[in-house]
Formats: structure tokens, C-alpha cells, sequence
């Protein structure tokens, strides 16, 4: 159905080809996957098929590219526009027409089918992507998820031979990404139509395609084969694959399902080393500083360290220690309980014995102490949770890679720590007569990171818009480090917090990195170099008068985030981060905000992307139709959540995993401590 | 997910049924025998030419008076038929700032006549303003001086009859989107139809671009108001719009825009000579009637030369492949509401009452206007889309 013969493409103006030697045939009702890092040409690729690239973008295509046996050099886009149904990154830029009905008529009309046609079709495809209730709406007032179902929709109805998708479930909330991917498997299955598509979230597709074609990197020849092969293989992989490399699973598993049923030795493994799960909590698994690795197989310093990290990530509210399993460590069984213990005091203050026992909680020693202050005021309630929240604030800022020796000190004035980082109560936000949020309540403490999850249009980005003043409250209260941001000054209001807004390139207005760079050091009234020194820092290798448009979305987001840190603001908000970002892009940034975090910062990610927020978060707020559903350490409201658990929470359910990370290092510190016994 | 979809299914026609049943029960015994408007759906939605001929024609009835008591009622018409059709579409909130226009121009008429004076000679002096003396090349005008009740009268009754026709247009605006009318157009301008519907879009999107823009000043710690920070932000908006329009047009390009049939020669020759020549008897025939001796063979060049433009269209209509989803049907509502605009504009004129000295009640002497009976009646028929039109769907 599609074929490419030695392929090659060079735009104008540069000296190497993007993609070279690609030699492809997709048969008809395949659906291939199209993977790689950023950069490597996928998006040419798919531009090839449908006569994009070379007729509209420009530049050389040598080779040949045939799709249901046109060739691409004679046909025009339009010419195609019968066989190939195209569905760019942005749905909106797609659009032709204003309602529902139109857009999905749209390319019939151009076509020419005659109106009763049109009409039955329109229908069925309404039904097919359950968009019958949204039929006369204006396309512009759709969520993110109608919208890409819109836009595969209207290219739907002309009944293409090849469907031809770049990055469709990007910007979708994870359940609206799985209506997506089933309406397209359905139509592979029942229609026949041949589905190539790209995408970074490989989590979300690697297992719906039939075979995986990888471009490894810019220039290079493609590898193809079927999933399991091709993944082995690839420098971008989905957890689950990481997991089955990890665990040297052959054939690798692609879903959770597959890994499940092979996972059984893991577990059992897993069971022995950590019983109750990860022995760090997710979002401390390994910041600067790495204290576990600090005592060389001293069983003292190695369970010490688990009062301050367990105080500094689990409110106590997180009451449910593991219990004492014979066998292991008794530091370790004692750990468990005395971090809720040391939190727990440390929000109500007053309780005498409690603050002593957690500061000496040195060793195993210390650990009755520590049980016993844990359990009285283990269940205290919200308001204990929440003051437990500004300890653990404290905690963390003053000493985010200290280790046990620093906790002492801290476990004290835990009452009468500072403001919390941002404070929400009671808010409404109103737009129009539609009240996006309602009665919310967020508290984020210095040195925490929440993630708020929740579907498309869900109030997400609405909060994290009152946060910077952006919208005004209609009702409640908005506080960041004790100003009311929607009254504040922009020039104060930077030094208390920042937002990378979702497309980071609208904070970005210089045409060199430089520029822009002094500029962000103007605006906050920061040092000269500060803020290149952070580029160096986040993006190595940036030349100085490199166009910010000319940046990959990585580094582009890694810019903005150096302007927005240049006035080192103690709340750090970001929009859906991780869209367009590869698994390398999002590991940097992951380190990124780790090391932030550590160093005192508050951050608020608003994201889809749960592998994310189980590697970072502590805290997630899950919102839904503007209200607060849930708010909790991370492990406990993305286990209790199918659609927010990540991958590798779902193969090792019922034990408390979060990422890959954390498994290679309790298998790994298994190793050390077997060889250190 | 279902269940709650499917409840509020079911109430959306309920409430409106509900409403309509209040309306009709305040209407008295005509709910009986005066039949229900529909709810609209896109089946019997309105054929957007009637609203703006309706629109029209009551512009026009307006356009030839300055009776403000006629014109306060138009405004009246006007206003009670929008907000008793009009949808939640975002265009119909367009409607707001055609008023707010409305009263702009209506303020700005009023201050030139009381600032600049107006040419109406009066007696009833309301209050002496100190006058800038000019110099003597200025004759004619001046600023400040005496401000005359019948000055400011005329202003007032000019001013609303501008102010009337603004609202009037909006109002075709706000009920029926001018891209519904571009649909409308022959298969051989389609083409440049789309391209203009395009290029509506192009404006909204420009001004959310700015706004989101402008609020990203306010993270860089700049201030997101004033002149200089839209300034700034002037290039990232229009190449950011650049780039959308890029993109658009790779996704339309792809989407089939633009696919033509081949068609014979001499029939693409025969469509340029008949566009090419109707255009040209067109403009002669015009010219024949606008001038004074040309009477004779004005009207049926005008005649030939547009039936020639029209055979032209449709032959080039035939390179087209395009074919139409679900038009406006052009239904017995349609022909009500085209009508009631129709008669509010033509039924004064067959009453006689035109040149009658109701519609242009006299400013000097200052008299008090009179409501004209015929015109006033007219005038109320522009009331029947209140009636006729299909009710639009509270959104769901």
C-alpha cells in the first residue's frame, strides 16, 4: 500500500539529508509505528506519504514513493487526498470549517461524493468516534481530545486507503488517548485501513501496532520488525519494555498484560529484598546526594536514613506501615512506622515525645520510640497532614542532600515552620458563566512536588493560571509565598513564582538564545549570566545565537525553563511538560526538576503523563470537572487508579512500585546487600 | 459516562418545550391556532440569506427616517428577535459589541455637535460654551460657542439612525454567521468562499494570540498591559500566525482544496468570453442608467450582461468537483422571515407615507415627533422570526 525505494530527503538550505536510504512497503491493513528520538526525520517521513514533503514543504526527495500506486513525484496532495488521510500534531491548524458537521463533511465535498454519501458517512463516523452530541458544536470550543478525534474524524469520511497520524494521542489525557487508539484499531480491523503513525508515547501504541519501523538516529537507515524485535533493540522504549529488559524477559513483553503473567519470579524476588514495595519513596529515588549509597554497608546509616526521607514524602496520613516481616533488617521494620511518626509530631508540635524520638532516630535503637510516637497521632487527620506538609517543607529546604545528621534539627520547629510555598482555599475561578474550578484547596510546601492529573479540561491549567495571577478568583483564596498573585506586580510576582506555560515558545520573544537570556536576566533583576549559566547548565552544547524557534521542543522547554529560573522563584509551575518530549528529553528534565526540588523549590506539573508523575511527584491531585477528587501521596492515589497507574505499578500490583528506576535499584542494592552478608 | 449523557438528552428538549409553553401561554388563545416554531437542528436551521435580508430590510426602513420614535422601535424589533433566536455560537456574541458601536457612534455624533456646532440655525439656546477664536482661513468652522437644543435634536435623530443600521447588521451577524452565507455561493466561487471563511477565522485567532501572549509577559515579569507591551508582542503574534496559516494550508492542501476536473477547452473558453463580456455589458449597462440619455438601452444591458455572468459561473462551476453537504434549504420560514423584512422596508413606501412629514418630524422649529401609524405597523412586522424561526438548543 505504501512504498518507499530508497528514499532520501534534503531541504533547501541544508547540507545533509534528513532521512537516507529509506526502504519501507507497508502492506494494506497493517498499522505501522513509526519511533525514534526527536529529530530524526519522522515527521518527513510521514510528510513523504501523502505528498507533503516534497510538494508543499520544498526540498529534494530522491527515490521513490508510491501509495496505492501513485507515485508521489506526479501527485499533488490533493491528488492523493483520496488514499491518504493526514492528521498533523495540531488539531486546530487543521481545522477548515467552524462546526463539527462541516469539518467532518469537508474533505468529502472537496471530493465530490454525492450528498446522500456524505450524509450516511458523516453519521457513521460520528458514531464511530462518539462525537453525536458535539455535532453542532463550534470546533474551537472542543477539549484537546475532541478535538484530535474531530480532526482524525474529518479525515475519516472520505474513507482514505492510509491514515497517515503524527503524534495523535500527545496532548490527550490518558483515557481520551485510549478512545483514540481504539477507534483507530477498529478501524484497521473492520475497515482494512492502513494506519501509519508516529508518536513518543510508546506506552500508549507500542502494543496496537502490527510492526515498528525505528529511524535510530538522523540520517540513518530505518530497522524494521515487530514490536518485540524492533524494542530489544531501541533507544526509545516504554517502561514496560524497560522492565523486561531489566528482568531479561524474552520474547520482551509490550503490554502489561504479557508482563504480568511473566512477572511472577520478579515479584516473588521483588517480595524478598522489599516487602512493602520501594524502600524509598518515588520522587527522592535518587537525588543529589544519594545517602543510601552513603554508609558502606552499614546496616545503621542505611536504615537511618529512612525517618527523614519517609517524614519528607509521606504525610502521615499515609498510616499504613508494613508490618514487621521476620526476616528482614529490624531497622528497616522500624523505619517504616517512624516516619509517620516523625511527621506526625512534627505537625502537632507539641507532642513531646515525639520530636526527640525522631531526632534520635539514629538506629535501630530509636526505633520503638519512634513507633510509639507514631502511633498516637498517626491518624490526626487533614489538618495534621497539612501542618505535617510544612515540616516536611522545612525539612527538605534546609537540608535537601544532607541525609540523617540534618534531620534532627528540623523535626523541632516543624509547628512553626514558614509559609507554605502557595496556599489554596476555597477557590472558584469563573469563565464566562462556566466556573472552571470550584472550591478547590491546594497546599504545596517548599521542596514538594505535586502533580495534578485529570482529564482534558478538567481545571488543570485553570489553577496553575490562578496560581500566577493569570485569572482572578471569583471566590477564595489565592496565596503565593503570602501575596495575592492576580495583585502583585509582574516584576515582584516572578521572584514568587514561574510558569512555563504549555507551548514554552510563547515565553520565548529574543531571536537568539543569548538575547533572550539577558533579557530574562533584566526582567528579574538577576545577576548578568545568570540565566545563561543555567542554559549551560539544563541544554549543553546551545550555541549563544541559536533561534529559539529553531530549538527541538526539548530544548525549547529547557530555555524557558532557564528564564523562568533566572529569578530563582520559590514555586515552579509547569503546563504538560512532557508533550513532544522523547524518553532521553524526559529523563533530563526529570533530573531537572529532581535537583530543584532538592534545592527548596516547590513544583506544580500539571500533566497527562503518569509515567511522570509516578517518577517525580510526591503528592497527586487528581482534578475532575473543576472540583478536587483526590489528594494524596503519589503511590497511594496512582495504585488506587487504573487509569493514572503507571506501567510498572500495574505488572507488579498488589507490591507498591512506581518506576523501573526503583526497581533496578532495590534489585541492585539486593545484590550489594547479599554480597555484603 | 452514558446514563448522565443520556439524562440530559432528555431534559435539553424538555426545558426548551417547557419555555415555549410559558411564551405561548403569555401570548393568550393564539398558542391554538399559531403553530409552535421547532427547535433548530440543522435540518430546518434558517437559510442565513433570510436573516440578512430581514436584517436589511429593516435596515432599510431605518435608513429613511429619522423619527426616533420609528427608530427606537426598529431597535426594539431588532433586539427582542435576538435575543429570542439567537444561539450560544461565538460568533452571536458579536451582537454586544455591535451595540457597543452603536452607542460609540451615537456619543461621538452628539459630541461634534455640541464641541464643532452644527449647521442648523436655532434659537433655543440650552448653554454657551467658550468659543477658540480662529483664524480667519478657518471661516466656516469653529469650536466651542453656542449649543442650540435643535443642533443637538438633529445630531441626536441622525446619530440614532446610524446607530439603528449598526444594529440592525450585527444582528444579521449574530443570527447567522456570514460564513453560512459564503455556502451559499455559486460551485465557482466556493473556492474563494472557503478562502474567505479562512480568513474570518484569521481575525479571532490573531486576538486570542494576543491575549495569550500578553499574559506570557506577565510570566517574563513584564507588564502585561499598556501600549508597549503589545507592541512587543506584535512579531510572535504574526509569526506565530504565519505559521498557523502555513500549516493550514499543508492540512487543506492534503484535505483535497483546490481538486479541479478536466473539462474541454472550448468550454473553458466559452466561460471566460461569457464572464469577461457580462462584466463589461454590466458596467455599460450601469452607466447607461445612471446617466441621463441612456435610459433606452441601460436596463436591458444590465439585464443581458448579468445573465451572461451567471452562465459564466455556472460553466465554471462545472470544473469544480465539489459537491454540498446538507445547504440551507430554503423553506417556508425562510420565506416568512425574508418577507417580514421585505414588507417592513417596501410597505411604507406603497402606503405613501414616504416624503410624509412623520418620518422626518422638523427640528426647526423643534416639534415633537409623532409615530407614523403605517411605518410604525410595518416596522412590527419585523417581529414574525420571533415567532417563525426554530428556537435554537440550549446547549448540552
Amino acid at each position: 500500500m505504501i512504498r518507499f525505494e530508497d528514499v532520501s530527503v534534503t531541504y533547501d538550505g541544508q547540507d545533509a539529508p534528513v532521512v537516507r536510504g529509506v526502504d519501507l512497503t507497508v502492506p494494506e491493513g497493517e498499522l505501522v509505528l513509526l519511533v525514534g528520538p526527536s529529530g530524526v526525520g519522522k515527521s518527513t517521513v510521514l510528510g513523504a506519504v501523502s505528498g507533503l514533503v516534497p510538494h508543499f514543504t520544498g526540498g529534494t526527495l530522491r527515490g521513490r514513493v508510491t501509495v496505492a500506486g501513485r507515485d508521489t513525484r506526479l501527485h499533488k496532495p490533493r491528488e492523493l487526498a483520496d488514499v491518504v488521510g493526514t492528521v498533523g500534531q495540531d488539531p486546530l491548524s487543521h481545522f477548515v470549517t467552524d462546526t463539527v458537521e462541516d469539518e467532518l463533511a469537508y474533505g468529502m465535498e472537496s471530493l465530490g461524493l454525492a450528498p446522500d454519501v456524505m450524509r450516511r458517512r458523516v453519521e457513521e463516523t460520528l458514531d464511530l468516534l462518539g462525537l453525536a452530541d458535539l455535532r453542532d458544536r463550534p470546533v474551537a470550543a472542543l477539549s484537546g481530545g475532541q478535538q484530535q478525534r474531530v480532526a482524525i474524524g474529518s479525515v475519516l469520511t472520505p474513507h482514505p486507503r492510509v491514515l497517515v497520524l503524527d503524534e495523535p494521542t500527545s496532548a490527550l489525557d490518558p483515557a481520551a488517548a485510549e478512545e483514540v487508539l481504539a477507534v483507530l484499531q477498529r478501524l484497521v480491523h473492520d475497515l482494512g485501513t492502513t494506519v501509519l503513525m508516529a508518536e513518543h508515547r510508546l506506552e500508549r501504541v507500542v502494543h496496537h501496532a502490527d510492526r515498528v519501523v525505528l529511524l535510530p538516529a538522523p540520517g540513518a537507515a530505518p530497522v524494521t520488525g515487530t514490536p518485540a524485535e524492533v524494542m530489544a533493540v531501541s533507544p526509545v522504549h516504554p517502561p514496560v519494555v524497560s522492565l523486561g529488559r531489566l528482568a531479561g524477559w524474552s520474547p520482551l513483553p509490550l503490554t502489561v498484560r504479557d508482563a504480568r503473567r511473566r512477572a511472577g519470579a520478579l515479584r516473588e524476588r521483588l517480595a524478598r529484598v522489599a516487602p512493602d514495595g520501594p524502600p524509598e519513596p518515588p520522587a527522592h529515588g535518587t537525588p543529589g546526594g544519594a545517602p543510601a549509597e552513603a554508609g558502606p554497608g552499614a546496616p545503621g546509616s542505611r536504615v537511618a536514613t529512612h525517618p527523614s526521607r519517609t517524614a519528607a514524602a509521606v504525610p502521615p496520613t499515609h498510616g499504613t506501615p508494613a508490618g514487621p516481616v521476620p526476616g528482614t533488617p529490624g531497622g528497616r521494620t522500624a523505619a517504616g512506622p517512624s516516619g509517620p511518626g516523625a511527621a506526625g509530631s512534627g505537625g502537632l508540635g507539641a507532642t513531646g515525645p515525639g520530636a526527640p524520638s525522631a531526632t534520635g532516630a539514629d538506629g535501630p535503637a530509636s526505633a520503638p520510640g519512634g513507633t510509639a510516637a507514631g502511633a498516637g497521632p498517626r491518624r490526626p487527620g487533614l489538618l495534621a497532614g497539612l501542618r505535617a506538609g510544612l515540616f516536611r517543607g522545612r525539612a527538605t529546604a534546609a537540608s535537601p542532600t544532607a541525609g540523617p545528621a540534618a534531620a534532627p534539627p528540623t523535626a523541632g520547629p516543624g509547628a512553626a515552620g514558614p509559609a507554605p510555598a502557595a496556599s489554596v482555599e476555597g477557590l472558584v475561578v469563573r469563565r464566562g458563566r462556566v466556573e472552571a474550578l470550584r472550591g478547590v484547596a491546594l497546599d504545596v510546601a517548599a521542596g514538594e512536588t505535586v502533580a495534578l492529573m485529570g482529564r482534558n479540561g478538567a481545571g488543570k491549567s485553570t489553577l496553575l493560571s490562578a496560581l500566577v495571577g493569570l485569572v482572578e478568583p471569583a471566590a477564595g483564596r489565592v496565596r503565593v509565598g503570602g501575596a495575592a498573585p492576580h495583585r502583585t506586580a509582574p516584576r515582584d510576582l516572578v521572584r514568587l513564582v514561574g510558569l512555563v506555560p504549555q507551548e514554552p515558545r510563547d515565553l520565548l520573544y529574543a531571536d537568539t538564545v543569548a538575547a533572550e537570556c539577558a533579557a530574562a536576566d533584566r526582567d528579574a533583576g538577576a545577576a548578568p549570566g545568570t540565566c545563561r549559566a543555567l542554559v549551560t547548565r539544563l541544554l549543553p552544547g546551545v550555541g549563544d545565537d541559536a533561534h529559539p524557534r529553531d530549538l527541538s521542543e526539548g530544548q525549547r522547554l529547557a530555555l524557558a525553563l532557564s528564564v523562568v529560573l533566572a529569578a530563582r522563584p520559590p514555586l515552579l509551575l509547569l503546563d504538560e511538560p512532557t508533550r513532544g518530549l522523547d524518553y532521553a528529553a524526559k529523563a533530563r528534565l526529570v533530573a531537572v526538576l529532581r535537583g530543584l526540588a532538592a534545592d527548596g523549590h516547590a513544583i506544580v506539573l500539571a500533566t497527562h503523563d503518569v509515567e511522570l508523575a509516578a517518577e517525580l511527584a510526591h503528592r497527586v491531585v487528581i482534578l475532575a470537572d473543576g472540583e478536587r477528587v483526590a489528594d494524596g501521596p503519589a503511590d497511594d492515589v496512582v495504585l488506587a487508579s487504573p487509569s493514572f497507574a503507571p506501567q510498572v505499578t500495574k505488572v507488579l500490583a498488589p507490591q507498591r512500585w512506581l518506576t523501573v528506576a526503583q526497581v533496578r535499584a532495590a534489585l541492585g542494592a539486593a545484590g550489594d546487600g547479599e554480597a555484603d552478608a | 459516562m452514558k446514563p448522565p449523557k443520556d439524562r440530559r438528552d432528555r431534559r435539553t428538549p424538555g426545558t426548551a418545550v417547557s419555555r415555549a409553553a410559558v411564551r405561548d401561554t403569555g401570548a393568550g388563545p393564539r398558542a391554538r391556532w399559531f403553530p409552535r416554531a421547532p427547535e433548530a437542528h440543522r435540518s430546518n436551521a434558517l437559510h442565513a440569506g433570510a436573516w440578512w435580508l430581514w436584517a436589511l430590510g429593516l435596515g432599510a426602513t431605518a435608513s429613511r427616517t429619522t423619527n426616533p420614535l420609528l427608530l427606537a422601535l426598529v431597535v426594539g424589533v431588532v433586539c427582542y428577535v435576538v435575543a429570542a433566536r439567537r444561539t450560544r455560537a461565538p460568533w452571536s456574541r458579536s451582537y454586544g459589541a455591535f451595540v457597543g458601536l452603536a452607542l460609540a457612534v451615537l456619543g461621538v455624533r452628539l459630541a461634534f455637535a455640541v464641541l464643532l456646532g452644527s449647521g442648523v440655525p436655532g434659537t433655543h439656546t440650552l448653554l454657551t460654551l467658550p468659543e477658540v477664536p480662529l483664524p480667519g482661513w478657518a471661516q466656516g468652522v469653529r469650536i466651542g460657542g453656542r449649543v442650540t437644543a435643535e443642533g443637538v435634536v438633529f445630531a441626536l435623530y441622525d446619530g440614532l439612525r446610524l446607530a439603528t443600521l449598526l444594529i440592525c447588521v450585527g444582528a444579521a451577524n449574530a443570527l447567522a454567521h456570514p460564513a453560512r452565507l459564503l455556502k451559499s455561493l455559486p460551485g465557482a466561487l466556493y473556492e474563494a468562499g472557503v478562502a474567505a471563511v479562512v480568513a474570518l477565522t484569521f481575525a479571532p485567532n490573531l486576538i486570542a494570540d494576543v491575549r495569550r501572549l500578553r499574559a506570557a509577559r506577565r510570566l517574563r515579569g513584564r507588564p502585561d498591559r499598556g501600549l508597549r507591551g503589545l507592541l512587543q508582542v506584535g512579531l510572535p503574534v504574526l509569526e506565530g500566525a504565519l505559521e498557523r496559516s502555513v500549516a493550514l494550508a499543508a492540512a487543506m492542501d492534503a484535505r483535497g482544496y483546490g481538486r479541479t476536473l478536466p473539462v474541454p477547452a472550448a468550454v473553458r473558453r466559452t466561460t471566460a468570453v461569457l464572464t469577461l463580456g457580462g462584466l463589461a455589458a454590466v458596467c455599460a449597462g450601469t452607466y447607461g442608467l445612471l446617466t441621463a440619455d441612456g435610459s433606452g438601452y441601460g436596463p436591458p444591458l444590465l439585464l443581458a450582461g448579468t445573465a451572461a455572468v451567471l452562465a459564466g459561473l455556472w460553466l465554471g462551476g462545472r470544473r469544480s468537483p465539489r459537491t454540498r453537504y446538507r445547504p440551507d434549504a430554503w423553506g417556508v420560514r425562510a420565506w416568512l422571515v425574508a418577507a417580514s423584512g421585505a414588507a417592513a422596508a417596501v410597505l411604507p413606501l406603497l402606503a405613501g407615507a414616504y416624503g410624509s412629514a412623520a418620518l422626518h418630524p422638523s427640528v426647526v422649529p423643534l416639534t415633537a415627533p409623532v409615530l407614523p401609524l403605517w411605518p410604525a405597523a410595518a416596522v412590527l412586522l419585523g417581529l414574525v422570526p420571533a415567532f417563525a424561526a426554530p428556537i435554537p438548543r440550549e446547549p448540552s
